[in-house]
C-alpha cells in the first residue's frame, strides 16, 4: 500500500486528512501544541506571528458557517491572511473541476488549503495534486473524516479527564453519516481508550462498524452505563425523511440524552456535542445547559487545536 | 576545556542584581535553561512578584526553515507587565535571536517600563544588536559545539558543551 | 495470405492440444500443412493460442469519442491478443437501433483488426421501459441483448424481455444487481467502506438480483449470461443453477480476480469499478470458481475513462478500468496462482467465451477461422500510460510489472499486430 499521504518522508505531518493512521506521537504533539495556544487565546493580544505572510484558503464546497469561522479565527490568530471561498455557490456550479479550482488558487500563492467537501476522500485528491510547499487540512469530507473536530474532542476529553487509558466513551446517534464519529473513534483507539461504544438504531450504524474497535449498543440505557464521556452527534434533518427513522420524536425517546439517561453514566461524566445542537431531538436542554455539558469549552479549544494543526503542517 | 561553575556564576549574578531590585521589578525566564536559572535567581532574590516563564516557539524566526518546535511549553506570565522593570533571564546568549523573539512576545503582553537581559554565559557570535546587562561569564565555545545549562536531580546547575544538533 | 507459424508451443484448449508444432493458415482459416508460405513466423519459445475472446470491451463509440475511439481501442485489443470482442450497448446513443449497430460493425470491419460483436440494448434507450426490436437488431448483427451497467428496475419488464428474447432464441446478458439496494452505493458494503465513509452496496444486492434472474430463467427458459459476478454467494448460486441444468453461464472481470476493497487504499479512483471490488473472501471465491468452472470465463471489462473522469473524489469518479492489454498477463497470473495447466487457463478466454458467444473462433483446428494470439509467457510487461495503446490509461495496475507479452496477433489469417 502507498505511504500515508498525510506524512512526509520524515514521518512528519504535511497534511491533516484523517486521524486514522496517525501515530500516537503526532496526536500528542498536536494536543500539546494546542495547549500552548490555549494560553495565547487567553491573552489580550491573541495573535502570534507564526504564519505571517502565509495565505490560508478556506475552500468550502459544502456550506458551514461554524467550522469555517473557527478556521478563520485560528488562521488570523496565527497572523495568516485568510481567504474564504464558498465554492458551493461559485465555480463548481459553472462546471469547473475540483482540481482546476485548486490549481487556480495555487497560482494565487496559497500555503494552506482548508477543505470541506461533501464527497469522502476529496481532500486526498487535492493533497495528491498540490505543490510540495502547499498543505491541505481536511475540514470535513463526506462521511469520512473531520480530523480537527476529532482532535478538539480529544483535547476536551484530555482536559477534563487527564488521560485516556481508563475511559469509557459513548458516541450516540447517527454514526452512519458521521465523519465526527469516525475521526473520534480512530483518535480514541490510538490514544488507548479501553472502551469506545457506539449507540444508535441499526439504520444509523454502518456495517462492520465493530471493525473500528467499538462496542455496539442499540439500547441507550445499557450503553451509557458507567460512561466517563458521552458524545452526542447531530441528527441531520434530512435523515428524518422516514427512510432511516420514522420521526424525531421516536428518536428522541430512545436516543435523546435526558437527565434521567445521563444519570446512568458516571457522576462526573462529561457531555460533548460537535454542534450545532438540535435541542429536543438528540439532547434535552436541561442536559445541554447543565453542569455536565462541556459543549462551549469544546468550541474554545477548537480554535487552539486548529492553530496547532495549521502551524505544525505549515512548518513541515 | 574548563567551563565556569554555574552555581558560582549564579551567586555572582545575585550579588549584582540585588542592587537593581526596585518596586516594579519582575522576572521572566526563557524555557528551558533560562527558566531553571530564573527559578534559582527568583528564589535567592526573594522577589515579591511570582516568576514568569516564557516559551518563544511561536515567535521564532526560523519557523519557516525548521517548522514548529516540538512540544512547546505554555507561556505563563502571572502579573501585568505594563510599567514593569523586567529582568529577562536566559542561560546562554549567542546570536541574540531568542532574545529578539522573547521581546516580541513580551510586547504582546503589554508595555514594560524597561527590560534588562540577564544571562549566565555569553558565548559571543551575535547576529543582532543585543547585549546582556548582566552576564555571569564570557565563554569561548569551539565551532560545532553548543553550550547548555543542565540541571541534575539535586537541582544543581552546571554548564556543559555538546555537539550541535545537525540542522 | 499463406501463413506458416513455426515451432511454437501450440496450446488449443478446445482440443486439449499442448505440444510444440507448426500452425498453417490460408484464406483466413486454419489449414493443413503446406510448403509455400507468404510469410513464416518463427514462434520458437512462444505460445501459439487461439486469439482471445473478450466478452466485454467498451469501444466508446458512438458518443464517447473523447474517452476513446474505435481506432485506439481496436489497436489496444490486438495489442492484447484479443481477436474477438463483445461490446456492451451502453454507448451514446445506446445500441437500440439497427442503423447504429450496422454502422459500428462496418466501422470496425473497415479497421480490419479484431472482430466486433455488438450487444443490442434490451430496452429502448436502456431506460428499462420498453423492449427494443430484438429481431431487427439481431439481423443487424447483435449477438445478444443487454442493459450494460444500466439497471432494469421493473422486474415485470425483465420477465417480458426474457420471454421475448427466448421466443427468437437470443441470449440475454445481465448484470445481477438490485437497483434499490445499490442506490447511491460506490463500494462494497463492509469494513473498508465504513472506514472510508463511502456508501456501500451490500453483497446481497447481487445475490437477490441473481435469485430473481434465475427464477425468471426457470420460468422462461431464456438463455441468460450473467455478467461480472462479484460475490462468493453468486458463484455458489451459479454452480447450483448449472447443476440444475438451467441455460445459464457467467463471467467475471479480470480485476475482480486480483483486487478487493482493501485496494481502494486512500480513495484510489482507479479502483472505482462496477460491480465494486468486494472482500478478499469474495475475490478468492471468484478466482476459485473460475478455476473450477462454476464461472465460465473471464473478460477484461475494458472501460476507457479519460483523466477528467478519474480525477475526482472517489464517489464522483467514473467507474471502470482499461483492460484489453492487461487481459493476458492478469489471466496468466490467475492461472499460475491456481496452478492450472496453461490450456485450462487459456480456455477461460478462448474456447469458453466462444461457446457463450456461439462463434467458430477460439480453437485451432483445420477449417476454423485463423484467429491466433502468439505470446511470450515469460516476457515482462510494465504497465504505464505510455505503453498502453488504449486511450484509457485508467488502471489500478499502473506501474506494475507482469509476465506475458503478446508478440503477434493474427485475425483471419492476417498479422494485425506485431510487438
Amino acid at each position: 500500500m502507498q505511504r500515508n499521504p498525510q506524512l512526509n518522508a520524515h514521518g512528519e505531518l504535511q497534511h491533516l486528512l484523517s486521524i486514522e493512521g496517525l501515530p500516537r506521537e503526532v496526536l500528542v504533539q498536536i494536543l500539546d501544541t494546542a495547549e500552548s495556544f490555549v494560553g495565547v487565546t487567553e491573552r489580550e493580544v491573541k495573535k502570534v506571528p507564526l504564519l505571517r505572510g502565509k495565505s490560508v484558503f478556506n475552500l468550502f464546497f459544502e456550506p458551514s458557517t461554524r467550522t469555517r469561522t473557527t478556521f478563520e479565527i485560528a488562521a488570523k490568530r496565527l497572523s495568516a491572511d485568510v481567504i474564504n471561498l464558498n465554492i458551493a455557490l461559485s465555480s463548481q456550479t459553472k462546471g469547473e473541476s475540483l482540481l482546476d479550482t485548486v490549481a487556480n488558487l495555487s497560482a494565487m500563492q496559497a500555503d494552506i488549503f482548508v477543505v470541506r467537501h461533501n464527497s469522502s476522500g476529496a481532500p486526498y485528491l487535492i493533497a495528491r495534486n498540490v505543490k510540495p510547499h502547499e498543505h491541505v487540512v481536511n475540514a470535513g469530507d463526506g462521511r469520512h473524516a473531520h480530523p480537527t473536530q476529532g482532535l478538539l474532542d480529544l483535547y476536551t476529553i484530555r482536559h477534563y479527564k487527564k488521560e485516556f487509558t481508563r475511559l469509557t466513551v459513548a458516541i450516540v446517534g447517527d454514526i452512519l453519516h458521521s465523519r465526527v464519529a469516525r475521526s473520534l473513534i480512530h483518535g480514541l483507539t490510538t490514544l488507548g481508550a479501553p472502551e469506545v461504544r457506539v449507540i444508535g438504531p441499526q439504520t444509523l450504524l454502518p456495517s462492520g462498524v465493530e471493525a473500528l474497535g467499538v462496542r455496539v449498543f442499540h439500547d441507550m440505557r445499557a450503553g451509557l452505563k458507567d460512561c466517563d464521556v458521552i458524545v452526542m452527534l447531530r441528527l441531520q434533518n434530512e435523515r428524518m425523511d422516514g427512510t432511516l427513522l420514522p420521526s424525531a420524536q421516536e428518536f428522541f425517546k430512545h436516543y435523546g440524552l435526558t437527565g434521567a439517561k445521563l444519570s446512568l453514566a458516571k457522576p462526573d461524566a462529561i457531555v460533548m456535542h460537535p454542534g450545532p445542537m438540535n435541542r429536543g431531538v438528540e439532547i434535552d436542554s436541561t442536559v445541554a445547559d447543565g453542569p455536565h455539558a462541556v459543549i462551549l469549552p469544546q468550541v474554545t479549544f477548537g480554535i487552539a487545536v486548529r492553530m496547532a494543526v495549521m502551524s505544525i503542517v505549515a512548518g513541515n | 576545556m574548563k567551563l565556569p561553575e554555574a552555581e558560582q556564576l549564579c551567586a555572582q549574578l545575585v550579588g549584582e542584581l540585588k542592587a537593581r531590585i526596585g518596586p516594579q521589578t519582575a522576572m521572566i525566564g526563557l524555557y528551558t535553561g533560562g527558566a531553571w536559572l530564573a527559578e534559582r535567581l527568583h528564589a535567592m532574590l526573594r522577589l515579591p512578584e511570582p516568576l514568569g516563564l516564557m516559551d518563544i516557539a511561536f515567535y521564532r524566526d526560523d519557523y519557516h526553515a525548521r517548522g514548529l518546535h516540538h512540544d512547546p511549553k505554555r507561556t505563563k506570565i502571572p502579573f501585568d507587565i505594563n510599567g514593569r522593570d523586567l529582568l529577562l533571564v536566559d542561560d546562554v546568549l549567542y546570536t541574540g535571536r531568542t532574545v529578539r523573539a522573547a521581546m516580541n512576545e513580551l510586547f504582546d503582553y503589554g508595555r514594560p517600563a524597561s527590560i534588562s537581559l540577564v544571562v549566565l554565559a555569553d558565548r559571543g557570535g551575535r547576529q543582532l544588536p543585543i547585549c546582556a546587562q548582566h552576564c555571569g561569564a564570557r565563554v569561548e565555545v569551539p565551532s560545532g559545539m553548543r553550550l547548555r545549562l543542565k540541571r541534575d536531580a539535586g537541582d544543581r546547575l552546571t554548564l556543559a558543551l555538546e555537539p550541535e544538533r545537525a540542522a | 495470405m499463406r501463413l506458416h507459424i513455426k515451432g511454437g508451443r501450440v496450446v488449443d484448449p478446445a482440443s486439449a492440444r499442448d505440444a510444440v508444432g507448426d500452425v498453417y493458415a490460408a484464406d483466413g482459416k486454419i489449414a493443413e500443412e503446406f510448403s509455400r508460405a507468404d510469410r513464416v513466423i518463427d514462434a520458437k519459445g512462444l505460445v501459439v493460442a487461439p486469439g482471445f475472446i473478450d466478452l466485454s470491451a467498451r469501444l466508446r463509440e458512438p458518443g464517447y469519442e473523447y474517452k476513446a475511439t474505435l481506432e485506439s481501442e481496436m489497436d489496444a485489443a490486438v495489442a492484447g491478443g484479443v481477436t474477438s470482442l463483445a461490446c456492451p450497448p451502453d454507448t451514446d446513443p445506446p445500441l437500440d437501433e439497427p442503423g447504429l449497430v450496422d454502422m459500428l460493425r462496418r466501422r470496425a470491419k473497415a479497421l480490419s483488426r479484431a472482430r466486433v460483436y455488438p450487444l443490442g440494448a434490451l430496452t429502448v434507450k436502456l431506460r428499462g421501459e420498453a423492449l427494443t426490436e430484438m429481431a431487427e437488431l439481431g439481423e443487424a448483427g447483435c449477438v445478444a441483448f443487454s442493459q450494460g451497467n444500466v439497471p432494469l428496475r421493473d422486474t415485470q419488464l425483465l420477465w417480458r424481455a426474457l420471454q421475448y428474447a427466448a421466443t427468437f432464441g437470443y441470449p440475454v446478458w445481465l448484470r445481477a444487481e438490485d437497483a434499490w439496494l445499490a442506490k447511491d452505493g460506490v463500494s462494497h458494503d463492509g469494513e473498508v467502506a465504513t472506514r472510508l465513509g463511502l456508501a456501500g452496496i451490500p453483497s446481497f444486492a447481487e445475490t437477490i438480483a441473481l435469485g430473481t434472474i434465475l427464477e425468471l430463467v426457470r420460468a422462461t427458459r431464456a438463455r441468460v449470461h450473467v455478467c461480472r459476478l462479484s460475490t462468493a454467494g453468486a458463484v455458489e448460486m451459479m454452480r447450483h443453477a448449472k447443476q440444475e441444468g438451467l441455460p445459464v453461464s457467467c463471467d467475471v472481470a479480470i480485476h475482480h480476480l486480483h483486487l478487493c476493497d482493501m485496494d481502494l487504499g486512500y480513495f484510489d479512483s482507479h479502483c472505482r469499478l462496477e460491480p465494486p471490488l468486494r472482500s478478499q473472501r469474495d475475490r478468492d471465491a471468484l478466482a476459485r470458481g473460475l478455476a473450477e468452472g462454476a464461472v465460465d470465463c473471464l473478460c477484461s471489462d475494458h472501460t476507457p475513462v479519460d483523466e477528467d473522469g478519474k480525477h475526482l473524489p472517489f464517489a464522483e469518479a467514473e467507474p471502470g478500468a482499461t483492460g484489453l492489454e492487461l487481459l493476458l498477463p492478469l489471466t496468466l497470473k490467475w492461472g499460475a496462482a491456481h496452478k492450472l495447466p496453461l490450456a485450462v487457463t487459456l480456455a477461460r478466454m478462448t474456447s469458453d467465451p466462444a461457446r457463450i458467444l456461439g462463434v467458430a473462433t477460439g480453437r485451432i483446428v483445420t477449417g476454423a477461422p485463423a484467429d491466433l494470439a502468439i505470446f511470450d509467457p515469460g516476457a515482462a510487461v510494465r504497465v504505464t500510460a505510455e505503453s498502453l495503446k488504449s486511450q484509457g490509461k485508467n488502471t489500478p495496475f499502473l506501474g506494475y510489472e507482469f509476465a506475458g507479452r503478446v508478440r503477434y496477433t493474427v485475425v483471419a489469417g492476417n498479422v494485425v499486430y506485431e510487438g
